[in-house]
């Protein structure tokens, strides 16, 4: 269950569970959060509460609300949040995550809407957005033509911040012959493919685990230490030799 | 070209690294051109129930009512108009089955699915979809989501109560407004779409999209292009590295080549020796 502490100069004054679906915070004592201060608006803020999301929304308050320091009009709030009204502070706790202990936690579920009673707010808007958004999303006809410039391979390996890395340590790739004898090639992506398209691929993969090799296509195998792969993925071991498409490389651990 | 050579298709299913049941459940018919996915829910083993009743009734459904041997007789759009009414009919018949069979075994009580069924015909492919399971196209090197998810979260996001960024870190993920099974009837979402060759569709479980982002799908469908089988693979793999929390399960499908319909006299002359 989420839960905002108020509290002002560092001294807590109440904890409220967002218990409510709509949670006022103003001046004015009909309020769920009442703040008798002349900074706060007479109806300050709002925070909706969607089962286990919660969302602030400033009131056009005079003076604004602040989340984490800047002014915001909306804001998805996040464990850890600090809301700041006046000289008034809210933190936000949500402990949803740590809940996730017990079995049933992201488990898929149907959430039924009653069938003859009026649809939850966001319902109606999402009803007429569908069709009208979903030629959007793909196209029944050709899109090439509306995106002539598909965004480059090289723009993609924006890896995910959180990607897992071969247990800390970075490898890379020296090539030993051929004529880019000499070049490194660092092994930041989850995948790098080596290789010449069309004669002989494989494939590098970065995992929780370590490196891994595997063969993508070619009618023979890259070696790994001189045996050919086979088609299973091979975990690399610091100075493993590969040769593929007659080039040979050396992967290693970077210091 | 027959649907069979002009389709290369690749099916994998696993339960990820955290629950002990796969409740997804994946169908393929090569020679019709069908592929179905489905990602149960309920108690007990009453999700493995769910998807495995839709996969197998629509798909044998499918084999019964779809007869592309018969179809050269209509046009293009009549074939597209049967598709329609063929494909929700046996969604009907499996909702009706699910829920029938949820309410006479207290066990299966409350069971139902998700679920995403692909039709290939004539250089067109027919998709029919229910909950959060999802349809992707990579076209050259674009990847794009066909289906839009019957979720809250969707909802929210249509409504702008939510970003598309910030979705990510919504608590509300698992929460479908639609499934196969629940209730004596069901409206699945259907539409027509143009087919390349080249294309590749991914069918997916939310196990592989909510573990990995979508750039991540599309980096992955870029550099394993020539290797089908070892792309469904490793989608697989790093859903599992990211954590694994949901079972998983992909169907891809890669069109070699163009699989129009021959029409005209002279091919109904042959299909007269056929």
């Amino acid at each position: 269950m989420a839960k905002l502490i108020l509290s002002v100069d560092g001294t807590v004054l109440r904890e409220v569970p967002l218990t409510k679906e709509r949670i006022t915070v103003g001046r004015k004592p009909h309020n769920d959060i009442p703040v008798d201060n002349l900074a706060v608006s007479g109806e300050h803020a709002a925070i909706i509460t969607i089962l286990n999301d919660s969302f602030i929304e400033d009131l056009n308050s005079t003076n604004g609300t602040l989340v984490n320091g800047k002014p915001i009009k909306k804001h998805f709030l996040q464990h850890n949040d600090v809301i700041e009204i006046g000289k008034h502070k809210l933190k936000y706790f949500n402990d949803a995550p740590a809940a996730a202990a017990s079995a049933d936690f992201e488990k898929t579920m149907i959430i039924r809407k009653p069938s003859a009673a009026p649809a939850p707010a966001p319902a109606p808007a999402a009803a007429p957005a569908a069709p009208a958004a979903t030629p959007a999303a793909a196209s029944p006809v050709d899109t090439q033509s509306q995106r002539p410039t598909a965004p480059p391979p090289a723009a993609a390996p924006a890896a995910p911040a959180a990607a897992p890395t071969a247990g800390g340590r970075e490898g890379a790739i020296q090539v030993l012959s051929g004529a880019a004898a000499g070049r490194t090639l660092d092994l930041t992506k989850n995948l790098t493919t080596i290789g010449k398209p069309g004669t002989q691929v494989a494939v590098i993969t970065r995992r929780p685990t370590g490196y891994f090799i595997t063969h993508v296509e070619g009618a023979s195998f890259p070696t790994l230490n001189g045996a050919p792969l086979g088609p299973q993925a091979h975990q690399l071991n610091d100075h493993d030799l590969i040769e593929i498409a007659g080039v040979k490389m050396e992967f290693f651990y970077k210091p | 070209m027959a649907l069979a050579q002009a389709l290369q298709i690749v099916s994998k299913t696993d339960p990820g690294r955290v629950r002990s049941h796969n409740e997804d459940c994946v169908e393929s018919r090569p020679e019709l051109g069908v592929v179905v996915l489905a990602d149960g829910m309920g108690g007990y083993n009453a999700g493995e129930v769910a998807s495995g009743m839709a996969t197998s009734l629509i798909a044998e459904g499918l084999s019964n009512e779809w007869r592309i041997k018969e179809l050269g007789k209509l046009d293009r759009s009549q074939t597209m108009a049967l598709c329609e009414r063929v494909v929700k009919a046996q969604i009907a018949k499996a909702n009706s089955a699910i829920f029938d069979a949820a309410q006479k075994d207290p066990q299966c009580a409350g069971m139902g699915t998700t679920l995403v069924v692909c039709v290939f015909y004539d250089n067109y492919m027919a998709v029919a979809h229910i909950g959060d399971s999802r349809l992707y196209r990579m076209r050259g090197d674009v990847l794009e989501q066909v289906t839009r998810d019957h979720s809250l979260l969707q909802e929210q996001i249509d409504s702008g109560l939510i970003s598309k960024e910030d979705a990510r870190l919504s608590h509300n993920k698992n929460l479908v407004t639609k499934a196969l099974g629940i209730d004596p009837e069901v409206e699945p979402e259907f539409h027509i779409y143009e087919s390349q060759p080249s294309d590749v569709y991914l069918l997916c479980s939310d196990g592989l999209n909510d573990m990995i982002e979508d750039e991540e799908i599309q980096m992955t469908l870029i550099a394993l292009r020539s290797n089908l089988d070892l792309t469904a693979q490793q989608l697989i793999q790093s859903a599992n590295d990211n954590g694994g929390r949901d079972n998983v399960s992909v169907i891809m499908v890669k069109v070699l080549s163009s699989f129009a319909v021959e029409r005209g006299w002279l091919a109904r002359l042959k299909s007269l020796f056929s």
